[in-house]
């Protein structure tokens, strides 16, 4: 892309639904969710768990477990064509070469019965039509850019001879060797130690910046967020409630669920005394609360989040809150 | 909470070795895994000593040394001053009811075929003394209440409940026999971060409310700060620095720990320090490296780093001027140095 270019909108999420058939009913676990990422942008999606990121992320890479999950409605467009309108062989194309994922669990995701080196090389077999040496060497490659010590011994390796850090490096690797445009990491470092997810965190960073892709990093952890994202979306029982340029969101939330996430992390720098803690348990998502589905655990909420559901209201230019009283929030600061 | 107490459990060179065997029939050991080597603690009445490090540093096996689940392979557990580490029967079952553990997952340490009842009132079995078979119900719904559950639960299974709820279900499980000491092993580390905050204040609470003495091991340095009145950390088996919280965290001096806060990301976009990448991966324990433990990451280390062992002590230069730096860190060129990024929020 050159400057004077218009940025680009890789990614264009509009009004998802998906919902899971279940014997214990219907569950809402996507309930119209929007968001637009462009080429060398972060995009955060934050939330705790089971506030639909994942599912939301698989409707996108059209991985949804179907059934039971199936997407209602909405529209899915990558570079301006919808995804969820393509046939599946289209879509099997431009998923790996155009647009990939990075799982949290990488020991899962890694087939445990093939050398690294065949797994990695696989990708340009299938996609480039590359001879197995060549590909062979170009998985080597792959493993030096993402730091593996040794990598032309190692690529003969299986998955369970590496180190988690190690691990998670490949399934980077895996998911840059076609060079897509956008990649979509799901927790890529929950399960990781600090100093190794700062290992990680670094290198996609630098991966990202190299190649301007466009990234969706999909977490539970605040600082991780802070620390990468340009911009956030905050979910809850499955709709984005929040979303916001980074710098704001952590100045000023302007919903009381992310409010109420910020007041209750510990600090690092300094001893607290007892923490926030936002009360009760997210709703089940056969049985959302009428209203703003955050009313029964919100220390605002007035009579009219039980009845009416708050639209995502625009607080500013990249800014939106789905609360009545976005305002109030704000201006607490 | 008070830090000054008499010392409730003093723990010293504390070792497990697991062995490595090779053969099926004939097992012949090829080595050991230095799970823990030479591990030295105090707790005080009414304080919360935090125990961080990264995984596979041996965190989880001192607990379990300390709760008895694991045998020694060399060392001394001392409670109030007797050496627990080889007490069995009727002494060891008094010493036991009185070191309760906690565990990390909520999801795998209750029996899911078990009432949310039989589970609390399971440690009633083996310590009757302290509730009667006709006083047991009330007594659990006594610590269901405790805990923040109703009581009306008592019948109900673990998988009725949410990951927090059935934290709770272990932490009343754990308070039972009216214990001193409570081993947290990650007890918050698998939920969420509002119903982190919920467990976090109720432990405290509880701590208040039962003079308890907690031992609390996590990965979260956020956490463990807020909760604890000292902090050990943790390194292959080791500890590499003991002090306050104002001590490790605003004036560490061992690399290890300078690297492990320098790692943590904050959650604000403005605090940015700078961040100290480790190179490579923790070694293995079952070959830990000569001298210093840390000298295979270490970005200062040097040839005496190979040669000796760093005792854990407070090193001499910091001594005479006092202060902040002067607690014990087993580094041979241990400096201060801040590494903590100051967050701009209230
Ligand atoms: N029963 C066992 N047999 C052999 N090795 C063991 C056994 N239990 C633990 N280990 C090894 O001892 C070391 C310390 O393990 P431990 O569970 O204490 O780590 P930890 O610090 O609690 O880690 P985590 O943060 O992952 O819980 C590890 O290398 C582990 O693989
Ligand atoms: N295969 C499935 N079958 C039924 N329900 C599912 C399935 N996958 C996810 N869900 C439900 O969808 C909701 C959102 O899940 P998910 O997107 O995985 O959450 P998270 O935000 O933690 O990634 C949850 O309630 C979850 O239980
Ligand atoms: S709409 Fe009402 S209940 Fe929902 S977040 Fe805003 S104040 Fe709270
Ligand atoms: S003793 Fe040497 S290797 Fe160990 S931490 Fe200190 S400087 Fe580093
Ligand atoms: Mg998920
Ligand atoms: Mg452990």
């Amino acid at each position: 892309m050159t400057a004077d270019e218009q940025p680009a909108t890789l990614l264009d999420v509009r009004d998802l639904h998906v919902e899971f058939r279940t014997r214990d009913g219907v569950a809402k676990a996507v309930g119209g969710v929007s968001y637009t990422v462009e080429a060398g942008q972060t995009l955060a999606v934050l939330g705790e768990s089971g506030s639909g990121k994942s599912v939301t992320a698989q409707a996108v890479m059209g991985i949804l477990d179907s059934p039971p999950g199936f997407v209602t409605g909405g529209e899915v467009l990558f570079r301006g064509r919808d995804l969820l309108r393509m046939g599946e062989e289209q879509r099997r194309r431009v998923r790996g070469a155009e647009l990939a994922m990075i799982f949290q669990d990488a020991l899962s995701s890694l087939n445990p019965v093939m050398t690294v080196g065949a797994q990695l090389g696989e990708m340009f077999e299938v996609h480039q039509g590359m001879s197995r040496k060549d590909a062979r060497a170009r998985a080597v490659q792959l493993m030096e850019r993402v730091r593996i010590p040794a990598a032309a011994d190692r690529v003969r390796d299986y998955p369970h001879q590496f180190s988690g850090g190690m691990r998670q490096r490949i399934m980077i690797a895996m998911a840059l060797a076609l060079e897509p445009d956008l990649i979509i990491a799901d927790e890529p470092t929950t399960a990781l130690d600090v100093t190794v997810q700062a290992q990680v965190m670094d290198l996609l960073a630098e991966l990202q910046r190299e190649f301007n892709m466009g990234l969706i990093l999909i977490t539970h952890d605040l600082g991780v967020v802070a620390d990468v994202a340009d911009k956030i979306a905050v979910m809850y029982a499955g709709r984005i409630v929040e979303t916001a340029p980074v710098h704001d969101l952590y100045a000023a939330p302007a919903h009381p669920y992310t409010r109420g996430l910020l007041a209750s992390i510990p600090r690092l720098d300094r001893k607290g005394r007892e923490l926030y803690a936002i009360k009760g348990l997210p709703p089940n998502l056969t049985d959302i609360p009428s209203g703003c589905p955050f009313n029964p655990r919100c220390p605002r909420a007035r009579d009219i989040c039980r009845t009416d559901r708050p639209p995502l209201f625009t607080v500013a230019p990249g800014r939106a809150s789905a609360c009545h009283f976005w305002k109030e929030t704000l201006d607490e600061g | 909470m008070r830090a000054d107490g008499e010392a409730l459990l003093e723990v010293r060179d504390l070792v497990k070795h697991y062995p490595l065997t090779r053969g099926i029939l004939f097992k012949k050991q090829t080595g050991a895994v230095h799970a823990v080597d030479g591990v030295s603690f105090e707790l005080r009445r009414g304080e919360t000593l935090g125990i961080v490090g990264e995984s596979g540093c041996g965190k989880s096996t001192v607990a379990k040394m300390l709760v008895h689940l694991e045998r020694p392979t060399a060392g001394h557990i001392r409670y109030k001053g007797e050496d627990i580490t080889r007490l069995s029967g009727r002494a060891l079952k008094a010493v036991r009811r009185n070191i309760q553990m906690v565990f990390q997952d909520p999801y795998t340490s209750l029996n899911p075929r078990m009432t949310v009842g039989d589970i609390i009132g399971e440690p009633f079995d083996i310590h009757p003394e302290v509730a009667p078979k006709g006083d047991r119900r009330r007594k659990v719904r006594e610590l269901l209440d405790v805990v923040g559950l109703n009581p009306e639960y008592i019948n109900r299974y673990p998988h009725q409940f949410s990951g927090g709820q059935r934290q709770r279900i272990g932490i009343a499980r754990g308070l039972a026999l009216n214990p001193e000491i409570i081993i947290c092993d990650e007890p918050v580390s698998a939920l969420d971060v509002s119903v982190q905050a919920q467990v976090v204040n109720l432990l405290a609470r509880l701590q208040q409310q039962f003079e308890l003495s907690y031992v609390f091991i996590a990965h979260d340095l956020s956490v463990v700060r807020h909760i604890s009145d000292r902090v050990a950390v943790m390194y292959l088996g080791k500890l590499a620095e003991v002090g306050t919280d104002v001590q490790i965290y605003d004036h560490p001096t061992h690399p290890y720990t300078q690297a492990l806060l320098s790692a943590v990301p904050v959650p604000d976009p403005r605090a940015r320090s700078e961040r100290i990448l480790l190179a490579g991966d923790v070694p293995s324990p079952a070959h830990p490296p000569s001298g210093c433990r840390f000298r295979t990451r270490c970005w200062k280390a040097q040839p005496k780093c190979t040669a000796e062992v760093p005792p854990l002590e407070i090193p001499e230069w910091f001594r005479e001027p006092g202060g902040p730096a002067a607690h014990v860190s087993a580094c041979h060129f241990a400096e201060e140095r801040s590494v903590v990024p100051n967050e701009t929020g209230a």
